[in-house]
C-alpha cells in the first residue's frame, strides 16, 4: 500500500479497501520506523493524524469526501500549524507553537487531509542541501552518505521513502525542485501568487511559493486542486481563476514546443546528468514536442542577483525574531542590546546569519544603489529574457540541479559553491515563473531531475507534460533499496 | 568588495546579532567571497532598466475597514519568553 | 547678530479608521494591553498585511485639500530598525513615491497677513506600540494595541520663521484634518503629534543652519513653547562661537527645557526598501476626481462664505470657523436665531467661549446645544427678554435647567412690555423724585440724555430688570416734558 501514489490512495479509499485510520497507521510506522536514520520529520503527529484519520473516515461515511479526504500528507516545517510546534528548522522557534494555521493548511484541513508531521528542512529554508537544519541533516534515501537537497529537504527524502505519499514544500531558489530533483520524485513550483504565503515562514518574500512534492504529476495536480487559490489575507495573491488541475493531464503533446536554453547546457553541467536529460527531452519528443534552442543571455547573472535580493528581504523578514514576543531568548540578558544580539545569535545557525549579514550590506547606506538596485534591474533583465524565449516556445527544458545528490559535509563550508549549484533554478523565482522538475533517470544509482519551466499561470501545461512523461517512462516509479 | 573585521561587526550590530570573537575573520573571509559572487552582476550594463521588487506587474487590491479580529492574547503569549499583566517584557529601556 | 529662525514641521496624524493599517484589530484607544494587538500586528511568523483601504481615502482626502500633487503609483517601504515595540523589526511606511507629494496651505500670521506654507509630501505609515518604563521592575512593558494604528505624516517645508507661525500651521492642519473627518484631533490621546526641526541662520543668509528635531510634542503650546526654548538654546551655542549639533531632542515641559536623546541617534542606518509584502498602490484619476467632488467645504472656504453671508468681521469669521464643529454649531444657532448672525457670533465667541473654557470642555460637550442658544437669541430679538436677563437665562441653561423658554416662563424673567404697567413704574418714580425732574427740565436738552439714566435705573431696579427698556426711555421722556 505504502508504493501507492496520491491518486491511487485515493481509488482505495474511495472502494472501501482501506481506511484513513488504517493507511495513517501504516505511514506512522514507516515514519517511526525509519525517521531515525532518515531524520526527514522535525515532529510526527501521531495523535493528530490518527484524530484526523478518525474523522476522514466519518467524513468519508457521510459522502462528503474530496479525493484526498483522509490521505495522509506531510508538511514542511515552514508553514504554520495551529497548535503543533512550527520550528522552520531553526533554534529560534524551537519552543514556537502556532497560534493558527497557514492557509495551505487550512485548506488542507477542510480538504480532510491527514496532517502526518511537520517536515525536516533547512534553517529558515536557506539552504541547498538540508545541512543547515537546528534539527540535524535530512538523509537521501538513494545513499544515506548523500544529501537530499534543500531547503525542502525533508519533504523529498520522506515521499522518497514513502513515509508519507506526499508532502508541501515551498521554493525560493529552488527549493522544491531541487531535492525532488536529488530524491527522484516530482516537485511543482507554482507561479509567484498562485499559492498563498499566509502563514507560510517567509524567507525571501518576493520569491517564496509553496508548492506540492509527490510521485507523479498526477499527484502533484491533485493536490494543487486543493492549495491553489486567491487568498485576501495575502496581498500578493493572485486573482488570477484556478484551473482544475487534474483536467488537462492526459491531452496529447502533439505539436508542443520546446525551448532548450543553450545556457542550460554549457560547461556548468554535468555530462551525465547531460546525457539523462537530453534522454528525457528525446521522450518528449517521441511524443510528439519539437524542440529549438534558445537564449536566456542572463541565466548566469541569476546567481548574484538572487544572492542579494534574496538575503535583501531575509535580513529584514527575520529582524521580527528579536525575542520579545516568541522564540528562543538567552539567558539573563544584561540589557536590550544584550536580549536582541544574544538572543539572535544563539538562535540563529551560522548560514542564516551569513545571508543576514549580507542583506543588511546590500541595503545600507551607500551600497543599496550598487547592489539591490542593480539586483533589481538584473532580476528586469532575466524576466524579459523568459517573456522573449516564451513568444516562440511553450516551455522551456533543461536539468534541475548541476549534478546529482553530492555527499554530506561536501560543500557545507563553501557557501559560494553551494550558491552555484542553483543556477537552473534561482532565475524561475527571480521571474515568477511556475516549473516542474520531473524524475528523468538515474546516474550512478542517483536521481536526476528534468526540469519544466512555463509561462505564468500555466501550471496545468506544465502537470500535463510532466503526466505524458510518467505516462512513458519508469523513472519516477522506481523506489529507494530498503523502502519497498 | 571584501568586508574587514570592523565592518563585519558593523554589519553585525546592524542586524543585532553577537558573533564569536575567534569567528569573526571567517565571517569576514565568507562574506566577502559572497560579494565577490555578488559583483559578477557588474558585467551588465543595466542603464535604462527599471529596477523590478515583484515578479509580477500587479498592484494592490484593498481591504474593507472593518474590524475582524478578536482578542486572543492568551494564546499569543503562550509563546511569549517573559510577560507581565498583557505587556511582554525586555530589560528596561534607558530613554 | 541679527538671527533668522528656520523651522519645518513633520505631523503625524492619526487616521480615524475603525481596523488598522494591514489588519483588522480595532484601533480603539485605551483597550487593555496587546488585546488588540493580533496576528499581523504582533508581526507573527508567516503573517501578511493587506493595506486598508479607507486609510487611503483618507491620505487623498488631505492631498486634494492641501492642493498636492497625488502621484498615480504610489509604494509602500520597509524602514528598518530594532525596538521592543516595533514588533517586526521594521516600520511599514513610505519613502520613495508618497501617497501625497508637494502641496500647500495658507496661515494667517497675527498682523493680518497670509503666509503660504509648504507641503513636502504627506505619507502613509503604520504606528508603533507604547513602551512603559514604570511598574515593571527593572523590565520594560510593552503593550502593542497601538502597533498598526494608520498613521499620515504630514512633512512641511522649513517655510517657518517663528515658534507662533508653527503654531499657526499646526494648528490650520489640525483644523484642516479634523474638517475632513479623517483624525480625531486629539492631542493628549496622541492622535495629532508633531516634531519640530528647528535651525537658525544669520539674517539674510541663504544656507540654513544646523537643525536639531524636537521629538513627539503633544500640544500647541508646548509646540511654541519646546521652539522658543531652543531657538534661545541656539542662539546662546552661536553667540558663543559654537556649534549646533544636528541631533534629536526632547522636549521637557515640566522644566521648560529641551535635552538630548543620544540614546536613539547611534548608527540608525534603516536600510529602506521597497516591502516585497505589499504591491503598488495604483491611484486612479477617476477615484481623484470622485474624491475632489465629495470634499466638504474646507475652513479658508468657510470663513469666506461667513464673512459674506452673515457679514461678519474677518475675525470672527476666523475664530468661528478654525474648528468644524464651532462653525457647525454657529450656523445651527443662526437658523434657530432666524438669522441674527451678529448676536449668535457675539454669544459664542463671548459666554459660551469664556463658559467651555472655565470648565475645560470642547465645543461638543457643551450643555447648551446650538438650538437652546439660537431659541434664547430669538427671544432677545423679539424683546421677550433683554440682553441682560439673557446672561442670568443662559447660566441657568449651561447648568442644565431646560432651554430659554421653560427658564424665562419659571423664574419670570419675560419683559415688562404692557404699556400701562410701564406707565404705572414711570408715574411713580417721577413723583417720588421731584429734585431730580426739576434738574432734568431745568438742564439743557443735550445732558438731558445723561440725567436719564437716573430714572431708567430706578425703574429697572423696581421692575426687577424686566421691564423693556424701549418702552421705558420713551415714555420717560414723554413725561418728563416740562
Amino acid at each position: 500500500m505504502h508504493q501507492s501514489t496520491l491518486a491511487q490512495l485515493s481509488t482505495a479509499l474511495e472502494s472501501n479497501q482501506i481506511s484513513s485510520e488504517e493507511l495513517t497507521t501504516l505511514y506512522l510506522d514507516r515514519c517511526k520506523q525509519f525517521n531515525g536514520s532518515l531524520n526527514c520529520f522535525i515532529t510526527i503527529n501521531e495523535e493528530l493524524a490518527l484524530d484526523q484519520a478518525k474523522s476522514a473516515d466519518q467524513q468519508r461515511a457521510a459522502g462528503n469526501a474530496s479525493p484526498l479526504t483522509g490521505i495522509p500528507i506531510a508538511q514542511k516545517d515552514i508553514f504554520c500549524t495551529n497548535g503543533i510546534k512550527t520550528s522552520c528548522g531553526s533554534k529560534m522557534l524551537d519552543n514556537f507553537i502556532a497560534p493558527y494555521d497557514a492557509t495551505v493548511i487550512e485548506k488542507m484541513n477542510a480538504a480532510g487531509i491527514v496532517n502526518i508531521g511537520k517536515t525536516n528542512m533547512d534553517e529558515f529554508a536557506m539552504g541547498s542541501s538540508n545541512e543547515t537544519s537546528f534539527y540535524g541533516a535530512v538523509k537521501n534515501p538513494w545513499d544515506q552518505d548523500t544529501v537530499p537537497g534543500g531547503s525542502s529537504g525533508g519533504s523529498a527524502s520522506a515521499v522518497a521513502a514513502r513515509l508519507s505519499p506526499a508532502a508541501t514544500g515551498t521554493d525560493t531558489g529552488g527549493s522544491i525542485r531541487q531535492p525532488a530533483s536529488l530524491c527522484g520524485i516530482t516537485g511543482l513550483k507554482p507561479t509567484y501568487g498562485r499559492v498563498s504565503r499566509y502563514g507560510m515562514i517567509a524567507f525571501a518574500s518576493s520569491l517564496d511559493q509553496g508548492g506540492p512534492m509527490t510521485q507523479t504529476a498526477e499527484d502533484a495536480a491533485l493536490m494543487m486542486n486543493v492549495i491553489a487559490g486567491f487568498d485576501e489575507r495575502d496581498s500578493t495573491s493572485a486573482e488570477h481563476p484556478v484551473d482544475d488541475y487534474t483536467a488537462r493531464l492526459n491531452d496529447s503533446i502533439e505539436g508542443l514546443k520546446i525551448g532548450l536554453p543553450k545556457e542550460y547546457f554549457g560547461e556548468g553541467l554535468d555530462s551525465n546528468i547531460a546525457k539523462i536529460v537530453e534522454a528525457g527531452i528525446k521522450e518528449l519528443e517521441k511524443l510528439g514536442a519539437t524542440c529549438k534552442e534558445i537564449e536566456l543571455p542572463n541565466t548566469e547573472l541569476s546567481i548574484p542577483a538572487y544572492y542579494v535580493v534574496a538575503p535583501a528581504e531575509c535580513s529584514s523578514n527575520l529582524s521580527r525574531f528579536d525575542s520579545v514576543r516568541f522564540g528562543h531568548r538567552c539567558e539573563n540578558p544584561k540589557d536590550l542590546s544584550d536580549l536582541y544580539c544574544r538572543s539572535r545569535g544563539e538562535g540563529f545557525g551560522k548560514e542564516v546569519k551569513r545571508r543576514i549579514m549580507i542583506g543588511a550590506y546590500v541595503l545600507s547606506a551607500g551600497y543599496y544603489d550598487a547592489y539591490y538596485l542593480k539586483a533589481q534591474k538584473i532580476r528586469h533583465l532575466i524576466r524579459d529574457d523568459f517573456q522573449n524565449a516564451l513568444k516562440d516556445v511553450d516551455v522551456i527544458a533543461g536539468p534541475t540541479a548541476t549534478g546529482t545528490a553530492f555527499k554530506l559535509n561536501e560543500m557545507i563550508d563553501d557557501p559560494v559553491s553551494m550558491y552555484l549549484s542553483d543556477l537552473y533554478t534561482v532565475s524561475v523565482n527571480l521571474a515568477g515563473l511556475p516549473a516542474i522538475s520531473v524524475p528523468a533517470g538515474f546516474v550512478n544509482n542517483l536521481p536526476v531531475g528534468l526540469q519544466l519551466i512555463g509561462n505564468y499561470f500555466e501550471e496545468s501545461r506544465l502537470l500535463n507534460i510532466a503526466h505524458r512523461f510518467q505516462q512513458a517512462t519508469d523513472h519516477h516509479k522506481a523506489i529507494p533499496e530498503g523502502f519497498e | 568588495m571584501s568586508l574587514d573585521k570592523s565592518e563585519v561587526q558593523k554589519i553585525a550590530w546592524l542586524a543585532r546579532l553577537s558573533i564569536d570573537e575567534q569567528d569573526i575573520s571567517t565571517y569576514s573571509d565568507e562574506l566577502s567571497n559572497i560579494l565577490g559572487l555578488v559583483e559578477t552582476m557588474n558585467s551588465v550594463d543595466t542603464d535604462g532598466i527599471s529596477p523590478i521588487a515583484h515578479p509580477l506587474d500587479l498592484t494592490a487590491r484593498l481591504r474593507a475597514d472593518a474590524v475582524t479580529e478578536v482578542n486572543q492574547r492568551e494564546q499569543f503569549q503562550k509563546n511569549a519568553p517573559l510577560t507581565d499583566n498583557g505587556c511582554y517584557l525586555v530589560p528596561k529601556v534607558i530613554e | 547678530m541679527e538671527w533668522e529662525t528656520v523651522i519645518g514641521l513633520e505631523i503625524h496624524a492619526q487616521l480615524a479608521t475603525k481596523s488598522k493599517i494591514f489588519s483588522g484589530a480595532a484601533t480603539a484607544y485605551g483597550a487593555e494591553p496587546n488585546t488588540q494587538a493580533c496576528a499581523v500586528d504582533l508581526g507573527l511568523p508567516g503573517v501578511l498585511p493587506v493595506l486598508n483601504e479607507q486609510v487611503v481615502l483618507m491620505a487623498l482626502k488631505f492631498g486634494l485639500a492641501i492642493d498636492a500633487e497625488i502621484p498615480e503609483r504610489s509604494i509602500f517601504a520597509r524602514k528598518n530598525y530594532f525596538y521592543p515595540d516595533l514588533p517586526k523589526g521594521y516600520q511599514i511606511s513610505q519613502f520613495e513615491l508618497p501617497i501625497v507629494s508637494r502641496g500647500n496651505l495658507d496661515i494667517q500670521l497675527e498682523d493680518g497677513t497670509t503666509k503660504t506654507v509648504g507641503v513636502t509630501r504627506a505619507h502613509l505609515e503604520e504606528d508603533a506600540g507604547k513602551s512603559m518604563h514604570e511598574g515593571f521592575g527593572d523590565q520594560t512593558g510593552i503593550d502593542l494595541n497601538r502597533a498598526g494604528t494608520p498613521l499620515l505624516e504630514i512633512v512641511s517645508e522649513p517655510d517657518m520663521r517663528s515658534a507662533k507661525e508653527a503654531v499657526a500651521y499646526m494648528k490650520k492642519v489640525h483644523s484642516i484634518v479634523r474638517y475632513l473627518e479623517i483624525c480625531d484631533g486629539n492631542m493628549q490621546e496622541g492622535s495629532f503629534r508633531c516634531d519640530a526641526n528647528v535651525s537658525m541662520r544669520p539674517r539674510g543668509q541663504e544656507e540654513f543652519g544646523t537643525r536639531t528635531e524636537l521629538k513627539n510634542i503633544n500640544s500647541f503650546r508646548f509646540v511654541e513653547q519646546a521652539i522658543n526654548i531652543e531657538i534661545e538654546r541656539q542662539i546662546d551655542i552661536l553667540e558663543d562661537g559654537g556649534k549646533i549639533i544636528q541631533e534629536t531632542r526632547l522636549y521637557d515641559p515640566n522644566k521648560n527645557e529641551t535635552r538630548s536623546m543620544r540614546s536613539k541617534e547611534e548608527a540608525n542606518d534603516y536600510r529602506y526598501f521597497p516591502d516585497p509584502d505589499l504591491l503598488p498602490v495604483q491611484i486612479e484619476a477617476d477615484l481623484i476626481k470622485k474624491i475632489r467632488s465629495e470634499l466638504p467645504e474646507l475652513p479658508n472656504a468657510k470663513k469666506k462664505r461667513f464673512i459674506d453671508q452673515f457679514k461678519l468681521s474677518d475675525y470672527d469669521s476666523g475664530v468661528l470657523t478654525a474648528q468644524k464643529e464651532m462653525a457647525d454649531y454657529f450656523e445651527t444657532c443662526v437658523k434657530t436665531a432666524k438669522g441674527e448672525a451678529k448676536l449668535s457670533a457675539n454669544w459664542i465667541a463671548g459666554d459660551l467661549s469664556a463658559s467651555l473654557n472655565k470648565d475645560n470642555k470642547d465645543i461638543t460637550e457643551s450643555p447648551v446645544s446650538a438650538e437652546m442658544l439660537g431659541g434664547m437669541i430669538r427671544r432677545i430679538k423679539d424683546d421677550t427678554i433683554s440682553g441682560k436677563i439673557a446672561k442670568q437665562v443662559f447660566e441657568a441653561m449651561w447648568n442644565g435647567e431646560g432651554d430659554a423658554d421653560s427658564i424665562i416662563e419659571s423664574k419670570g424673567l419675560k419683559q415688562v412690555t404692557d404699556t400701562g404697567a410701564i406707565e404705572k413704574l414711570v408715574d411713580v418714580v417721577i413723583a417720588n423724585s421731584p429734585d431730580q425732574v426739576a434738574q432734568y427740565q431745568s438742564a439743557p436738552e443735550d445732558k438731558q440724555g445723561k440725567l436719564i439714566g437716573y430714572f431708567i435705573g430706578q425703574i429697572m431696579k423696581q421692575s426687577q430688570g424686566k421691564a423693556n427698556p424701549k418702552q421705558v426711555n420713551e415714555l420717560l421722556k414723554e413725561k418728563l416734558k416740562a
